[in-house]
Parts: C-alpha cells; structure tokens; sequence
C-alpha cells in the first residue's frame, strides 16, 4: 500500500515537471482590459506574414507586469503620458504656437491616428513616423526647434499622441508613395543576421518565439505598444532605441535613430503587428 | 522637478458599509540623500516622509516613508464606508510642503 503512495506522488510530480515546462513558456490565454475597454492581443495575420497568429507581447509577461497596465492610473507610464500632454499644451518657438493651437483637443484630433503609423512623406520621399512628424511640425509650423533623438520631450509627446489611438488596431497603407519598397528593404534587414552573434531579428522573434532566451520570455517582438513603458529602465523607450538595443546586443554595430535602415525596420515591424490594438504606453519588463 | 502632483481614485459613489478600495500616488522624485552630482556634492535629501487619509476627520490610514522608497510613491489600501463624507489625503514633503487632495463620497 505504502510503495503505491510513493509511486503515485511520484507520477504526479513528474507530471507537474511535464506541464510546468511548456506552459511557462507558452504565451498566456488572456484578455487585456484597459479601464474597461478590450484589447485586442491577438490578430489573425495579414497575407504573406510568416505567422498565422499575430500577440501581443503583453501575452509573454509576468502576471504582475500585465496587471500593472489593465488600469491606467496603475501604469507608470502615465506620469510620462500626462508630461506629453502638457507639451501638446505648451506654446514653443517663433510662431507663438503650442500643438493645441492648431490641433486642438489631441482626444478628439489625434484619435485613432497613431494606428497609422509610419505613413508616406512625399516632400522628404520616405516614410515618417511620429517622432519625426512632431519634429516636422515644430519646425514648420511652429518655428521651433526639432527634438533630438529621445531628448526634450519626444518620447512623451509620442507616447501622448499614441495614447489617443488605444485600442484602434494597427494597420499602415503600404500603397503610399514608394513604402512598399521600404517594406521589402526592412523585411530584408529582419532576416539578416548581424554581429558577433550572428542573430537576426528573425532568429528570435520568429524561430524562437515563445522560447526563453535565459531568463527572458521571447514574444513576437511587436511594436504595438511603443513607446513602451520598461521596468528596466523605470520610464519610456522608444522604438528606435529598442531597435539599437536589440541590434546592440547581438554584438553589432547599430544604425542612428530615424535613419534609413531603421525607417525601413519600423515600417516592415509595424506591419507584422498588423491587427494588434495599440497599448502605448505599454508596460514591459 | 516638476511640482509634486497628488493623484487619488477613489469610488464616487458606495453602498452603506462597503469595503472600498482606494488608489493614490504621487508624482515626486524621492531624492534619498544617497546620491552625488557630477562634481562629487551630495544631493540632499528630499523625500516625501508622511502620508495621511482621513474621513470626515478622522484617520484612516497612516505611513511614514524612508529614503528606501522608489520615486512616485503609489499606495492603495482600502476603507469601510458607512455615511458620506470627505476623504483626505496628504502628503508632507521633507521642505514642509503639504500637499493635498481631496474627494468626496456618496453613500446611497
């Protein structure tokens, strides 16, 4: 009797080691509710896309890491949202404007557009994101002057605007001008390697997707939620610095922020999060 | 800094004898006293130390916070309401600034 307990605790621990294996690694069954309103963290994929289903990276955190973002007043990344807002309030430069000046109501003008994004910019003959349209803006319309890369208040002021289009699922317009051959020159840097470990985007976020890479749950790798809020860093990052984060640890040398490898990158990313609800500021590890 | 910006959720409306719960944070650097510039000077410390709910006057919760505690400092708790009334909340800055909010309820 006694020998059949032992051989039954056995069975069942063994069986524990065999569930907790794959579903630890498995990306998590589960809606995102934001301030009462649904997320969408998984889309059926466009056409041509290497994955049938697109998730959200929202669907690899921790439990405690995806609760933080179901309400905004938990979401750190708010404070940064609320500072966005008040540049979007704040007159700058020669004009005498702030972006309210011509915008007004950034809940009722940018609503839905940061789903949108990159778009075609035919003055400039490539594409533009939102970084680069605020910097657009501030010197053309406003006579100020443009922000550097991740300085001033880029980050916020993007992650203000993106905020705007919560929930509204991706989608970019590749028959804009020439982006559908920016497209192609980003899925040819997605799927080449690079650096002294040789990885290329693809290496990770496509063949190992759902893997851990030690201690870190691989996702998908969308964008949908940029900028994002990383515990790491206790405050917004955006895209492009993820980009040459990602690009720098593959032991690589990395392209400057907003140049032409990175444009293309984003363009061709963007679209593999085709579908997704935009969650900026998303919260990340 | 920007000047510390209290940011409180409360319910606005609850049944006699509810338990709420209550969410509160506050934008604020909490320098520890810890830290260096980059000439090598002390920062000196500037923390928010004390933290206060009260309803109707009377205390509701109470904390005191040490240099440990990250910027932002974020408290939920919760409160059993039987009438409606006024919740008050401060926080004192090592400066002596108070800063505060406050945010009525309806029982129903």
């Amino acid at each position: 009797m006694k020998k059949t307990v032992v051989i039954s605790a056995l069975a069942a621990a063994l069986a524990c080691v065999g569930v907790a294996g794959p579903a630890w690694a498995d990306p998590v069954d589960e809606q995102l509710v934001i301030d009462g309103e649904t997320m969408i963290t998984r889309a059926k994929a466009p056409e041509g896309h290497p994955f049938d289903e697109v998730l959200s990276g929202w669907l690899f955190r921790t439990v405690e890491t995806r609760a933080l973002e179901t309400d905004s007043f938990t979401n750190p990344g708010m404070l940064e949202v609320e500072e966005g807002e008040a540049i979007w309030n704040k007159v700058e430069g020669s004009a005498g404007k702030s972006c309210a000046s011509c915008h007004g109501d950034a809940a009722e003008s940018m609503k839905g557009i940061g789903a949108h994004y990159p778009k075609w910019d035919a003055e400039a003959k490539r594409p533009i994101n939102i970084e680069l349209q605020i910097n657009k803006c501030r010197e053309q319309n406003m006579g100020a002057e443009p922000y550097d890369f991740d300085k001033g208040g880029q980050k916020q002021l993007t992650a203000y605007i993106k905020r705007q289009a919560l929930g509204e699922p991706v989608s970019i317009d590749l028959s804009q001008g020439d982006l559908q051959s920016w497209w192609e020159k980003g899925k040819d840097l997605y799927y080449t390697r690079t650096g002294q470990l040789n990885l290329s985007c693809a290496s990770c976020h496509e063949a190992n997707m759902g893997k851990m890479i030690r201690a870190d749950h691989l996702s998908q790798g969308q964008i949908n939620g940029f900028p994002t809020y990383r515990l790491k860093n206790a405050g917004l990052v955006s895209v492009h610095n993820r980009f040459r984060g990602c690009i720098r640890d593959t032991r690589a040398s990395f392209p400057k922020a907003f140049s032409d490898e990175l444009m293309a990158l984003e363009v061709y990313v963007t679209w593999r999060g085709s579908g997704l609800s935009v969650e900026t500021p998303a919260v990340r590890q | 800094m920007a000047a510390p910006k209290p940011r409180v959720k409360v319910p606005k409306t609850a049944s006699a004898g509810e338990v709420i719960t209550i969410k509160t944070l506050i934008s604020h650097n909490m320098e520890s006293g810890q830290r260096k510039d980059k000439d090598g000077n002390p920062i000196p410390r500037q923390i928010i130390n004390k933290f206060t709910c009260e309803f109707n006057g009377q205390k509701v919760f109470e904390c005191d916070l040490d240099p440990a505690i990250s910027a932002n400092p974020f408290f939920e708790f919760s409160a059993k309401v039987n009438e409606s009334g006024t919740f008050k909340f401060t926080w004192v800055d090592d400066d002596g600034s108070v800063y505060s909010s406050e945010n009525q309820i309806e029982v129903k």
